[in-house]
């Protein structure tokens, strides 16, 4: 895996005019450049637009890359921000095309909706994807970047800071929930004279890519979150432990970085005052278990990334055994905007004790693939039908999957609920990182269950027994049902040690490995029947050859 | 440790092991530089080998014991040097249920390669990834870095003959 996905090569912003032309610009175009998009060739795309704009003569469009827009199914993606315009799928070749319709904007045109797809989202944590060049601190500040950071070192205190955050509701978006607020108090109190934050951006969830596109996207947001973090709970040193296999998030965020050091935004007297914060990435090597946050730790320390038991918590006893904060990415990149709009607004967003928006990442077998960011308390069926665009080729819908291989399959009979931290947990699911994979019928349930049994068996750390061992045995049992050797007793054996797996896992790895088994026993038990008594897969993905009895 | 002895020379004297050496040197050659540096080195000769393991060690003040079981837990670093060409297969679950496990078996048929093998004829090293976040792709490969999506077991097979 030392091959890197997508092409490292450095990107230049294009700016057309510029220095041509003094007066204001008419139009612009924003190519997507996130990594979906960057693979279906949008950087030759923008150097085509640019060239032929020029060509055309237009003195006064800017073509810029941008972070991700979101729909990534219909990539590369351009937008013409002032029409609202969108186009899909184009390859260089079509330059012409965009061009066409960058001459075409007049000053008076308005920006027309863009389709449900777009218009039933809220922004909040990726407010700024799409509008911003992910590379340039000036289009940062301009959206208001570092404006929370600026007014948390003026007019604040760093128990305000908590406070704000503690008002604002806000839980972690790594999938537990744990109130943040809560967090950064316990840190903020605990003794010790150095102290760390930590950006968990080991997004492992297969499926899952709400953190890459954020990093990709808008990667100044998370360090003016970890600052704000830091200063709240006297931290003088932050981390970002980051996935090796996202290239042009580390590269983007190596590139912000150093800018915003430049800029004094990072390092010592930050804004002038006597506050100091800096930033150091970490890469991830590939390792599941290194997202469970004690795991993390170790991985920093430069070991194998094998979680321990807890307590002691991070908060107390974290890395180098100093006491250490730890959030996820859409955590910290919450943070700034609820500095800046108020506690009191964020936490009018949302239902019960699930407040704000959380972002999610459609994929498997949906229409529109892609990024997305609503408010909680949306039912499932608005996120999959009308933002998602319903399954491919009109299929049935038979299962969603949250929360990665933690998580559970919720059917059709649910699709209605209000999604937040406690209704999915209710269904037998889990919020998770916020992965939904949708299935239709072509998918076997109890091969999903196997699949994801799969993966944990192969990234369990084998610290503990029940998960090393117990994740093998449980997929071993469901390699039975699916090739139909199973009987109703290797069933009870399953129920059974599933139920051990779970109580007894030194992790959230372990205990969380069975939930795909829970969820798909208790919405889909008739097709593990299926496999065991009348040998048959109903969604014709497994092999099950007939015994020689029953066919004498 | 490294104070009471004099800092071990690299184990060639390869170029590269310079960047290595400023990666270490950067993070204090301390024992919690060593992912780091075994990052740099797997970057720098295109996977890790014995040498490389002793060496990053000496320097680090980490036992061989202890850098062998880094190096083999993490599943980015190899410790065989690699075909002339990658193929990464994701197996995220988006690409699982849109036919990656096809794609797998098809190479294993035709090329007589599992994941974590190199054909015979040294061309081809076959990996898998846990979800490239190339989801609206899948299911997705990556042949030599370059991300192709939507693709299929007998397209793939092809081009990868055809190399």
């Amino acid at each position: 895996m030392s091959e890197q996905p997508v092409a490292a090569r450095p990107i230049r912003r294009r700016v057309v005019t510029e220095e041509v032309h003094e007066g204001p610009v008419r139009a612009h175009a924003y190519v997507c450049e996130a990594a979906s998009c960057l693979s279906a060739q949008s950087h030759d795309l923008m150097l085509r637009i640019g060239e032929t704009a020029a060509e055309a003569g237009l003195s006064d469009v800017v073509v810029k890359r941008v972070g991700c827009l979101g729909l990534c199914a219909a990539g590369p993606l351009v937008e013409i921000p002032e029409t609202g315009q969108l186009f899909e799928r184009l390859t260089p070749a079509d330059a012409g095309t965009v061009v066409a319709a960058l001459k075409a904007v007049r000053p008076t045109d308005e920006r027309r909706p863009q389709g449900p797809f777009f218009e039933k989202q809220l922004r909040v944590a990726t407010e700024n994807m799409g509008r911003i060049d992910p590379e340039s601190l000036e289009d940062y500040v301009e959206r208001g970047g570092f404006e929370a950071l600026r007014k948390v070192l003026t007019e604040m205190t760093s128990s305000e800071v908590r406070d704000e955050i503690t008002r604002s509701s806000l839980r972690g978006r790594g999938g537990a929930g744990f109130p943040t607020g809560l967090k950064w108090t316990t840190v903020a109190k605990a003794e010790g004279k150095q102290k760390y934050v930590i950006c968990n951006a080991d997004e492992g969830d297969p499926g899952a890519f709400m953190d890459r596109s954020v990093l990709e996207s808008d990667p100044y947001r998370i360090l003016e979150g970890m600052a704000i973090a830091a200063f709240a709970v006297h931290a003088t040193e932050g981390y970002i432990y980051c996935r090796a296999e996202y290239p042009l998030a580390v590269a983007r965020l190596r590139t912000a970085i150093r800018n915003a050091q430049r800029a004094g935004f990072l390092g010592v007297g930050i804004n002038d005052t006597s506050f100091s914060f800096d930033v150091q990435i970490r890469l991830g090597a590939g390792a599941f278990v290194c997202g469970e946050e004690t795991a993390l730790i170790a991985s920093i320390e430069g070991k194998r990334g094998t979680p321990r038991p807890r307590p002691p918590y991070p908060a107390v006893e974290g890395l180098f055994d100093c006491p250490t904060l730890i959030n996820n990415v859409e955590t910290f990149a919450n943070v700034p905007t609820i500095i800046r709009k108020g506690a009191d607004w964020y936490a009018d967003i949302g239902i019960g004790k699930s407040k704000g928006t959380k972002v999610f990442a459609l994929a498997g077998r949906i229409v529109n693939t892609g990024l997305v960011e609503v408010p909680m308390g949306m039912s499932l069926r608005e996120i999959i039908y009308d933002i998602g665009g319903g399954i491919i080729d009109g299929r049935p819908f038979k299962a969603v999957q949250t929360g990665g291989p933690s998580g559970g399959c919720i059917p059709a009979q649910h699709l209605d609920i209000p999604v937040s931290y406690e209704s999915l947990i209710e269904l037998g699911s889990f919020m998770g990182s916020g992965g939904m994979i949708v299935m239709d019928d072509t998918s076997c349930m109890v091969d999903v269950a196997k699949y994801f049994m799969d993966f944990c068996r192969d990234e369990s750390c084998g610290k503990c027994v029940p998960c090393r061992v117990g994740t093998t045995q449980l997929w071993m049992l469901l390699d039975q049902i699916t090739q139909g050797r199973a009987t109703m007793a290797d069933l009870a054996q399953l129920e059974r040690l599933a139920g051990i797996v779970a109580r007894m896992s030194l992790c959230g790895l372990g205990q969380g490995a069975p939930n795909p088994i829970f969820s798909t026993l208790r919405y889909f038990r008739d097709e593990y029947l299926a496999h065991i008594v009348d040998k048959v897969c109903p969604a014709g993905v497994c092999t099950i050859e007939q015994p020689a009895e029953v066919m004498a | 440790m490294p104070a009471l002895y004099a800092k071990p020379s690299p184990p060639t004297d390869d170029k590269r092991w310079k960047i290595v050496d400023t990666r270490m040197r950067r993070m204090g050659d301390r024992p919690a530089a060593l992912i780091e540096a075994l990052h740099a080195a797997q970057e720098a000769f295109g996977y890790l080998d014995e040498g490389a393991l002793h060496y990053v060690g000496d320097t680090l003040g980490v036992p061989p014991s202890r850098v062998y079981g880094v190096a083999t837990f993490y599943s980015f670093f190899v410790l065989k040097p690699q075909g002339e060409h990658t193929c990464v297969v994701c197996t995220g679950t988006a690409c699982y249920i849109n036919g990656a496990k096809d794609i797998l078996a098809g190479l294993h048929r035709e090329l007589g390669v599992r994941p974590k093998e190199t054909t015979a004829d040294g061309k081809v090293s076959l990996l898998t990834a846990r979800c490239v976040g190339a989801c609206s792709l899948a299911p997705a490969v990556i042949i030599d870095g370059e991300v192709r999506g939507k693709v299929s077991a007998g397209d793939l097979i092809a081009q990868l003959e055809a190399m």
